[in-house]
């Protein structure tokens, strides 16, 4: 018992200290608490993955009253961007080399007369292909708008839609394709990924670099106390900073939590835990603050971003890629946060994820503390 | 000079005596543009639709079918009602849920009009995007197929029916990857190139050996440029590597000039490594360096075009992108490698972010002082 109760009071004395370091850096811990909030503001608008302003430019040889009309319906559609009306394609390979182009609209000549007289008419769009994904979304929006403006000028629209199956179609769980909804569960993935793990990587090199973990490691502290000291200020950081984020996601961005916000915050707080192993797994195989700094920040960033399913969907991924991701937490933990945020899911949908995620922390832990204990070289 | 070669000395004997180092500083860009660049696909593959066929006619089993047969999706089931609709969409089963109304196929006889309902499942709403594009086209394909036959009953008045003929230009395979290998490489580039040469100021603070070069004759001008250009250079070897991956690994095109490539690089890198010196001459510890790093480069990453498309952000992420280096340098690389484009187009940009070189330069020069920092 009086082990136990020793080991209690080493914990908390680390605990102080640890703290203490923390917030005596204002500065610090000023960037710490704000940033997360900058970014999620700035993202939560900023991030759009659909296509809009697609400069396009309309090559018309003989412009009259007909396809004044189709210039103006690009002109009018939010996707668009109407940047000239020539006669020619003159410029055309230029413009599109330089990217003022992107997608260019080719009439034949005559076109009222052909109308008129009931002639094929073949219109020409060419796309700047260059982001597939997006070239293929805007080859779409420009098709529609010539086949609405070609069935209404050639008389086939007088009764009022074009024949055929109409296909209405709604987006479940985020109806308006808000992009906070979309991004603001990555974004909690990605603050705290980056902020936990590098803040406990460089703590713990730092006692390192500057020779004071020695000293730490020569008391009678067993080095699992020392660690778990370290890690907790930390923790209540990471924690601090979810609740920041998502404090300004529903406040500001309206986004929903339809399920229980109990669980969204253990999810976090498991989360936060997984991302402080990660950076105490970096702290004992770097030396320096300097490699702790390139693997967290340099290691993590990008494949946060890229196999988490932030911006690519998981589901996309080729499948060597779409098992490196299944290592990868925030891809399980963005499944858990959209799952409990968009959709109201609970544990009976989500345990797998759960329990990936806590597999995952356990043996991050695990790798961590028992390469910590093996002492400094 | 002479100064300037021993400061250069001095910090690639830093560098290379930590193997770790050396070892990072090469391998984490190499080897995440070998997996990364593989990552960036929106090709979704096949998804679980579900459809509540409440028509079952000869015409909503061949849209089924065609839905199935078209490679994007796979039908889990055929039901009659509702029930269990919401459940699947939980249990993400389905990721799509097909409505067919009864009288489907006498609305689509007697009218030529009929509308089916389409729920996809938003929660990841990149997939969702995809997958309606896609839906909508297998059913426009089978809609097409139908109406003239199925509609026999009436002759519409019609005209012929237009002709579009649409073309991809610069990637006609629509190959993700030359367009995500530029932007990767610009990434991994302007990332480890940005922390090595912010932590490196600030680490001299923290051990103090600053103040020995402090109080040296050494010129803040000198000092600066001794710790830019060990850096640059590594950078543009990271660069020059990542050059080599995409180009003989991805096969990315070089359509345009790659010495331009090169020199637009060697522009860049003087921007983002001086704000990397700008950022440490600010900062006081590692930990700050690491903060302001991060949010600056993910500002830079996240608004520069290379994941996501620009135009559709709001008008101020517009404003904020216009100053963003990441960006124009993209650009350039998109357009010389994958568009073609030569010197006549790119070079406003590249005078750009020449100034913006020597701006942030002179910034740091300013901004560090030898006798507090």
């Amino acid at each position: 018992m009086s082990l136990l109760t020793g080991r209690l009071a080493a914990l908390r004395g680390i605990v102080v200290k640890e703290a203490r370091h923390v917030l005596r850096d204002r500065q610090t811990l000023v960037i710490l608490l704000l940033m997360p909030l900058v970014q999620v503001l700035l993202y939560g608008y900023a991030i759009r993955t659909d296509v809009r302003g697609i400069r396009t430019v309309i090559v018309d040889p003989t412009p009259d009253a007909t396809t004044r009309g189709l210039a103006s319906r690009f002109s009018a559609s939010t996707r668009h961007q109407l940047v000239s009306v020539q006669p020619t394609t003159g410029t055309m390979a230029r413009g599109f080399a330089a990217g003022t182009w992107r997608q260019a609209v080719v009439l034949p000549t005559d076109v009222s007369r052909r109308i008129a007289r009931r002639e094929a008419l073949s219109v020409q769009v060419i796309t700047d292909g260059s982001d597939p994904n997006a070239g293929n979304a805007m080859k779409a929006y420009a098709e529609a708008i010539i086949r609405r403006w070609y069935a209404e000028s050639s008389g086939n629209a007088a009764e009022n839609a074009t024949p055929g199956i109409t296909v209405e179609s709604r987006m479940r769980f985020n109806p308006t394709m808000e992009s906070a909804n979309l991004f603001v569960p990555g974004l909690i993935a990605l603050v705290v990924t980056i902020v936990s793990a590098m803040m406990t990587a460089v703590a713990i090199t730092r006692e390192k670099e500057m020779g004071t973990m020695e000293m730490l490691l020569v008391s009678p502290l067993r080095p699992s106390t020392i660690v778990l000291g370290k890690v907790v200020p930390y923790a209540v950081l990471g924690l601090i900073n979810v609740g920041i984020v998502l404090a300004a996601a529903i406040v500001v961005f309206h986004v929903p939590v339809r399920g229980s916000m109990t669980l969204l915050l253990a999810m976090c707080l498991l989360y936060v835990i997984t991302t402080l192993a990660i950076g105490i797994v970096i702290s004992t195989a770097a030396r320096t603050q300097r490699t702790a700094m390139l693997a967290a920040l340099g290691g993590l960033l990008l494949p946060t971003i890229m196999l988490s399913g932030f911006i690519f969907p998981v589901d996309s991924l080729p499948a060597p890629l779409h098992a490196i991701s299944a290592i990868v937490p925030a891809r399980w933990f963005l499944v858990i946060v959209r799952g409990i945020m968009l959709k109201g899911s609970g544990i009976s949908v989500l345990w797998q994820e759960m329990l990936v995620l806590s597999v995952l922390t356990v043996g991050l832990l695990a790798v961590g503390i028992r390469r910590l204990s093996v002492r400094l070289d | 000079m002479r100064i300037l070669r021993h400061l250069v000395w001095k910090e690639f004997l830093q560098v290379f005596r930590d193997p770790a180092t050396a070892v990072q500083i090469f391998i984490i860009p190499v080897l995440q543009l070998l997996i990364l660049s593989n990552a960036a696909t929106f090709d979704v593959p096949r998804a679980g639709l579900l459809v509540v066929d409440q028509d079952r006619s000869s015409v909503s089993a061949r849209l089924i079918d065609r839905l199935d047969g078209s490679g994007r999706f796979s039908v889990v089931a055929v039901v009659p009602t509702e029930a269990g609709v919401e459940q699947a969409f939980l249990d993400r089963e389905a990721r799509a849920v097909l409505r067919i109304p009864r009288d489907f196929e006498r609305d689509l006889a007697r009218t030529q009009r009929a509308t089916v309902l389409l729920s996809l499942d938003a929660e990841d709403g990149a997939a969702a995007g995809i997958l309606q594009t896609a839906a909508l086209q297998v059913i426009g394909d089978v809609s097409r197929a139908l109406v003239p036959a199925g509609g026999s009953a009436i002759t519409m008045r019609r005209g012929p029916p237009i002709d579009i003929r649409t073309s991809n230009w610069f990637n006609p395979t629509g190959n993700y990857k030359h367009f995500m290998v530029p932007g990767l490489l610009v990434s991994l580039t302007s990332i480890i190139g940005l922390l090595i040469t912010a932590q490196n100021i600030v680490r001299e603070k923290e051990i103090g050996t600053i103040e020995q070069l402090n109080v040296s004759p050494i010129t803040r001008t000198q000092f600066l440029l001794g710790k830019l250009l060990p850096f640059w250079i590594l950078a543009m070897i990271i660069f020059s590597l990542g050059m080599i991956v995409g180009v003989f690994v991805f096969g990315i095109p070089t359509q345009g000039s790659v010495p331009l490539v090169f020199l637009s690089a060697a522009i860049y890198l003087v921007v983002a490594l001086g704000l990397g010196l700008l950022i440490s001459t600010i900062a006081r510890t590692q930990q700050q360096v690491m903060f302001i790093a991060f949010f600056v480069l993910l500002l830079f990453l996240l608004l520069s075009g290379i994941f996501t498309p620009l135009e559709s952000a709001p008008g101020w992420a517009q404003a904020i992108a216009a100053v963003n280096p990441v960006k124009y340098f993209v650009w350039v690389m998109r357009t010389v490698l994958v568009r073609g484009g030569g010197i006549g187009d790119v070079w406003p940009t590249l005078a750009g972010l020449g100034i913006a070189g020597v701006a942030v330069m002179t910034l740091a020069v300013r901004q560090y002082d030898k006798r507090s920092a």
